[in-house]
Order: C-alpha cells, then structure tokens, then sequence
C-alpha cells in the first residue's frame, strides 16, 4: 500500500532552491503562520475545531469521577490521539505511527507537565474521588505542522470546557446536572502555546510552522512551548541537524511574539464563543 | 504563448474522451446508486467510463457527479471533483519513481496501489538501451492497463504510434498536488487560465489526471505564483480568467 507518500527529488531541491532565495512554497514569510481558525462550542463544552491553513484538528474535551492513585489528592488530565487516515494516506488505522506518538507525547509535555491546568482543582474527596479530564484529539486533516494545530486546540478546548458543579455533604457526593446548577469552567493557570520550526541547510535557514511538504524535506526540527507571559515551558529537538545557542534564543524570541499572537486568537474565540451563548 | 513559446505538455495528449465531444446541454447531477438509462440513440457497443458500473442488465452509478456522454453516445461518464485517485486506462498521469525492481520501476501515482512501469516501456528502448531513472525521478507516463483491484501498469510511449509524445522523465521544475477537478479542467483545451499566464511568462507544464501538475519556469518564484494563480483558479469561472491572472502582472513579469 502507498503508505507515506513519496517526495521526488525536484520537489526537494526546489524547497531548498527556493529558501535559498529567500522564498517558501506557499509565498508566505520565513517567521510567518498561516492562516488559524478557531471554532469553539460546535459539539457543546469543551469542544474546539482547529483550521492552521489547511490543517484541521478537532479537540473533543471529557470528564468523569474516578478513583484517584492511594490517597492522592489530584486530579488526572489525558490526552488521548488519533490519526484518522482520511487525513493523510500515511496514517492507516490502528497503527500508531512514529508521529503520532510525538504529538501526544509533546502535548502531554506542553498541557500537563507545565501545569497548566490545577489538577489539585479536579479533586472532589481526598484519596477518594477526583476528576478525570479526558482530551480526545482528532487530526482531520494533515497538511504539515499537526503539533501547533493539536496543541491550539487542546488549550482552547481545556479554556471552553465546563464541568458538572458538585457539593459534598459528610459522605455524600452530589454532581448537579448542567440544567440544575451552572457548570464550572477548569481553573487553568496560563495557556502553553507550541510553535514549532523547520531547519533546512543544516540549520542555516529557519522557517515557522512548516508545511507537510517542508517537513518532508527539513534537516531538523525545533520545538518550544511557550506561553504569553514569556515562560519557556519545553524545548524540544529531537535530531536532525546541531543548531547553535544564537539561533536557539532567536527562535525562542520568535516563538514568544508568536505566542502571544495565538493567544489573543484563542481568548478573541472564546469571549466569541461566550456571548453566542448569552 | 509568451517571447519563447514551449511545448506544452499538456495539450499533447488528451484523455480520448475529452477531445472530440460536445456534451449535450442538460446536466444531469447522478448520486452513487442511482439507475441511469443509457442514450437511446446506441450504436451498438457503449463504453462505461469512470464512475458507472455494470448491474445486470442495467448500468449503476457508483460516485456522485455530472453525468457525461459524447456526442455519438458510444461513451458515457460521470465527473466529480475529490481527491482520491482512481487509475483508468488512457489518463495522462505523474509518478514518482519509489523502487527499481529487475525488469520494472515502482512509481507512485497516488493511487491506492502503486502503479509498475515496464524498463521497456519508453520511445527507443532496448534490452541492450534502457532508461536510466533514479529513484525519485518523476515521470509523465499513460496508464495502459487499470483493472480493479489489480496494480495498474504505465508506459511512456503513444501506443498509436510509438513515439514518446512528450511522456517521459520530467527534470527539474516543481510538482504540487491539486483536486481531480482542478487538474481535469487544466486539460481542457479551452480552459483560460493557462493561456494567460503565458502571454505573461513563459512556462513549461504537465498536468496528470491524478491530481499532480509539474511546473518549470526560469526562476522559482515564478514558478510559485503560476502555482498559485493555477490552485485559485479551480473556484473562478472562466469568463473572468483575465481579471484573476492581471493580480499576478507584475510580480509575474519582474525579471
């Protein structure tokens, strides 16, 4: 079967050629994003369609009451992938490809180890019941840069969700219904925004949100979590070519103008979102 | 065409269909599933294209369109745009070449099987004088056999009179992808767009019926915008084709 699709070689040297000059693919600018579309409450609460140009990624978020792990008193967050193979003829089902397994290492990373979510906040009795927040992520469609995309639409889905109000009395445990009380919104401390690069010329020229064709071709690759308020959350390069510490701290300046640029997207989609409700 | 005009790979070779037809005038919008009735007016044999397929005595609809026909009514077609490849014999597509095996390359044409493309099958090819590809060479190439479910095979050569006819190996230049629809329309003859680039910049193009275009102009960012104004030109209808490419004037133009 054609499995991942196979680059000719006039492709990758008119890639190159054409960075040389200065120009991508796609007319855009080396530090340029495309296009980004946020679409919030299509399936209810917690629910976020991501269009980063011609990739779309659906976040679906989740909750129930678990049992947490002996006499803890947090919460967990998941994150759970999937790579349907409408999106690309590389990705075949029930196959985890290396990718894939990349981004949701990447988002639990990014999401969770950055404690970006209060998972103390999700606790309901001590060592007894906590919440279990469950973010379904969907690749729609791949057109490069699926990392970005998933990782804008998990925080943003995180952002729109609410969950069941609950009163404890003694040892009774009561979840309100949405209709009965208001649902309550997860309390999130800062958003972590994944910008990732592309490096091609062994790290001499640098590009944004490289496409699925420019990925295809890059030397390496560079990834840094980064929120607005300018706090490095994680970096990550994982092979390819040796960049220096100038490039590092200049792609680390890069992604924090574009951080904040996501972010003003993402609040601009939910006070949207927010008085269609109203 | 432009100062230097060259040949345009395009116009060389036709799928059979599209060449000689006019379409009779209704449109007739056909769902998968759907009975259709065949032209009452049959010679004798009528050939089934893409889309139809045989039902018993009847003919069944098996993807969403526009009913086609020619004017004789011996052939009868449904066309949609997607984005799926499916191979049918006499297309004109691209490939990449992903594997030399003996006798054969492997290339991809995106279509779900890989398709084989015989050693011998090129203009002037011998046991003793074979083509050289390398792997990741692309190839313009016709596909001579399409069966369901079976590897499709491709040759390079105009079965009708053994010359290449502009298949071949294709150098340099730059390949995007595109619809089906997209690339159909850039075959037709009376399709606008590329004409107008033309006049503007010079340009070399192959267009496959699998949704893959190849494009060679002398500087890249030529060739990216001929890229451009091509994909956007898929939702423009072709009466205001002139106005789309002027956009492109002058950066077109710049040397």
């Amino acid at each position: 079967m054609s499995g991942e699709q196979f680059l000719s070689t006039s492709e990758r040297t008119f890639v190159v050629n054409a960075l040389r000059e200065g120009i991508r693919v796609d007319g855009r600018g080396a530090y340029e994003f495309r296009g980004l579309s946020i679409e919030l409450g299509g399936g209810g609460f917690g629910s976020a369609e991501v269009l980063l140009g011609k990739t779309r990624v659906l976040a679906n978020v989740s909750a129930e009451v678990v049992r947490p792990t002996a006499n803890s008193a947090e919460g967990f967050v998941l994150f759970n992938t999937s790579f349907s193979p409408m999106a690309s003829p590389a990705f075949e089902a029930g196959r985890l490809t290396e990718e894939e397994v990349l981004v949701s290492r990447m988002l639990e990373k990014a999401v969770r180890r950055s404690r970006a979510i209060d998972t103390e906040g999700l606790c309901i009795v001590a060592g007894e019941k906590v919440w279990s927040i469950r973010v379904d992520i969907h690749v729609l469609d791949h057109e490069g840069n699926i990392l970005d995309c998933a990782c804008i639409a998990a925080i943003s889905a995180l952002l729109h969700f609410r969950r069941p109000d609950v009163t404890v009395e003694g040892d009774q445990v009561t979840i309100h219904p949405m209709d009965e009380r208001n649902p309550i919104p997860l309390s999130i401390h800062h958003i972590p925004i994944c910008i990732s690069f592309g490096f091609f010329d062994k790290g001499e020229r640098v590009v944004v949100d490289p496409t699925h064709l420019e990925e295809q071709v890059q030397d390496g690759d560079f990834i840094v979590v980064v929120n607005t308020h300018r706090e490095l959350c994680t970096m990550s390069k994982a092979g390819g070519a040796g960049l220096d510490v100038a490039r590092i701290v200049q792609c680390t300046e890069v992604a924090a103008a574009k951080a904040a640029e996501v972010t003003e997207l993402i609040r601009g989609a939910l006070t949207k979102s927010n008085e269609i409700k109203k | 065409m432009g100062r230097k005009e060259k040949p345009e790979k395009s116009t060389v070779m036709q799928v059979d269909a599209e060449e000689t037809d006019d379409i009779t005038p209704p449109v007739v919008v056909v769902l998968p599933g759907e009975a259709v009735q065949l032209p009452s007016n049959v010679s004798t044999v009528v050939r089934l294209g893409p889309g139809l397929r045989q039902d018993a005595d009847g003919v069944a609809v098996t993807k969403a369109g526009v009913l086609r026909q020619t004017a004789q009514g011996d052939k009868v077609w449904v066309e949609g745009n997607q984005r799926r490849y499916v191979p049918q014999l006499n297309e004109s597509v691209l490939g990449v070449v992903t594997a030399k095996l003996g006798e054969n390359y492997r290339v991809d044409i995106g279509g779900p099987h890989p398709a084989s493309l015989g050693v011998l099958a090129f203009e002037g090819a011998t046991k003793r004088n074979r083509p050289n590809l390398e792997i990741g060479s692309l190839v313009f190439a016709r596909v001579s056999l399409a069966n369901k479910d079976m590897e499709p095979e491709l040759d390079c050569i105009n079965p009708t009179n053994g010359k290449a006819d502009g298949f071949g190996e294709v150098k340099g230049g730059f390949m995007f992808k595109c619809s089906l629809g997209l690339s159909r329309s850039l075959l037709d003859p009376s399709n606008p767009f590329l004409q107008h680039l033309g006049n503007i910049c010079p340009f070399e193009t192959a267009v496959g019926m699998n949704g893959r275009v190849w494009l060679r102009s002398d500087k890249a960012k030529q060739t990216i915008l001929i890229m451009q104004a091509l994909l956007e030109s898929e939702t423009i209808p072709y009466n205001k084709a002139r106005a789309h490419i002027k956009k492109f004037k002058t950066e077109l133009g710049e040397k």
